[in-house]
C-alpha cells in the first residue's frame, strides 16, 4: 500500500553507513530516495539525484537515500558494499540501511529508484521518478526539481505523481 | 547454412528494460543489414531457471548462443536481477550500448561467413 499524496508519511529513524541515525524531520522539505547499489536504473539516475541534493542543500532541503534490498540474496546491497560505495563516491546525502525493510513497506516503495518528496509537516507532496528518462542525463532530475521548487514556493507539485521506473525492491523471502 | 545468426533475448519480468532492449536490438539488426532476423524471446521466471541458463540479469542477449557482453573473468552470478551495462561514454545503463550491439552482430555475421566458406 502506498501513501496518498497529501497524507502524512510515516516517521522513521534509520542508520547510515557510519551508524548515525537519520529521520525525515526538521527541514523545509525532505527527499526520501529508495535506491540501491546493484540496479542499473538507480545507478543511471544517481548522479542526477546527487546533483539535485547539492543544488537544494542551501534551500532547506534534505535528501535521505535508503537501501531496503535483501542483502542476503543481493550481496552487492550489503551494508559493507554500501560503505565501500560511499567511501569511493561523492555522496551529498546519507545512505541509510533499511535492514528489516519496514520503512520501504511503510512508504509503499516499489522500485529503485523511487522518490518521495515530503514537506515540513512530513506530508507527501510528490512521488515517482526523478525525470522522464534514465537514458537522458540532460533531463537533470527535472520532475524532482520541479516538485521541490513547487513545495518551496508553497504550491502543489504538478504532477504530484509519476510512474517510478526501476528494479523491483528485493524483498526478503518468507 | 543460413547467413543469419541466431538471436535470443532472455528477460525477467522484474526489469522494465525488455522492450527497450528489443527495440535497440531490432534497430541494430536493421543497421547491420538483417531487418528480417528473428529475435527469439525466453522468459526467465525462477532462480533455478536463472542458474540453469547462466542468466546474469535482464536483459541478456545471446548471439549464436553466446553472450557478447559477458565480462572477462568472473562475472555476476546467475540470478533474477537487472543487468548493468556500460555505455561507451562510461554511463551505466540497463541495456547495451547500440554501438556495442552492432559490433557484436557484425562479428557474428563475419564468423558465420567464415564458417560457410
Amino acid at each position: 500500500m502506498s501513501i496518498e499524496i497529501g497524507a502524512q508519511a510515516p516517521a522513521f529513524g534509520l542508520p547510515d553507513t557510519e551508524g548515525r541515525r537519520h529521520a525525515p524531520d526538521g527541514e523545509v522539505a525532505t527527499v526520501v530516495v529508495f535506491t540501491c547499489n546493484h540496479c542499473p536504473y538507480a545507478l543511471a539516475w544517481q548522479e542526477r539525484i546527487a546533483n539535485a541534493a547539492r543544488d537544494y542543500a542551501g534551500r532547506g532541503v534534505r535528501f535521505l537515500a535508503i537501501n531496503p534490498n535483501d542483502a542476503e540474496r543481493y550481496p552487492r546491497d550489503s551494508l559493507e558494499a554500501m560503505r565501500a560505495r560511499v567511501a569511493a563516491e561523492d555522496w551529498p546525502m546519507p545512505y541509510l540501511r533499511d535492514e528489516d525493510q519496514s520503512v520501504a513497506r511503510a512508504y509503499g516503495a516499489k522500485v529503485t529508484p523511487d522518490i518521495f518528496v515530503l514537506d515540513a509537516e512530513r506530508r507527501l507532496r510528490y512521488r515517482g521518478a526523478p525525470d522522464g528518462d534514465w537514458d537522458d542525463p540532460a533531463q537533470n532530475a527535472a520532475w524532482l526539481r520541479a516538485a521541490l521548487d513547487a513545495v518551496l514556493a508553497g504550491r502543489d507539485p504538478d504532477p504530484p505523481e509519476t510512474q517510478p521506473v526501476g528494479c523491483s525492491i528485493k524483498w526478503k523471502l518468507g | 547454412m543460413s547467413p543469419i545468426p541466431s538471436i535470443e533475448l532472455l528477460w525477467w519480468e522484474g526489469c522494465p528494460s525488455t522492450e527497450r532492449a528489443a527495440e535497440a536490438l531490432r534497430t541494430a539488426l536493421v543497421d547491420v543489414g538483417l531487418p528480417d532476423a528473428e529475435i527469439r524471446r525466453r522468459e526467465i521466471r525462477t532462480e533455478e531457471e536463472a542458474r540453469a541458463a547462466g542468466f546474469p540479469g535482464s536483459p541478456t542477449i545471446l548471439i549464436e548462443g553466446r553472450d557478447p557482453f559477458a565480462p572477462q573473468g568472473e562475472g555476476e552470478p546467475p540470478g533474477l536481477t537487472c543487468r548493468v551495462y556500460r555505455r561507451r561514454d562510461g554511463r551505466v545503463s540497463p541495456i547495451p550500448d547500440p554501438d556495442d550491439l552492432r559490433e557484436a552482430l557484425r562479428r557474428a555475421l563475419a564468423d558465420r561467413a567464415e564458417v560457410s566458406k
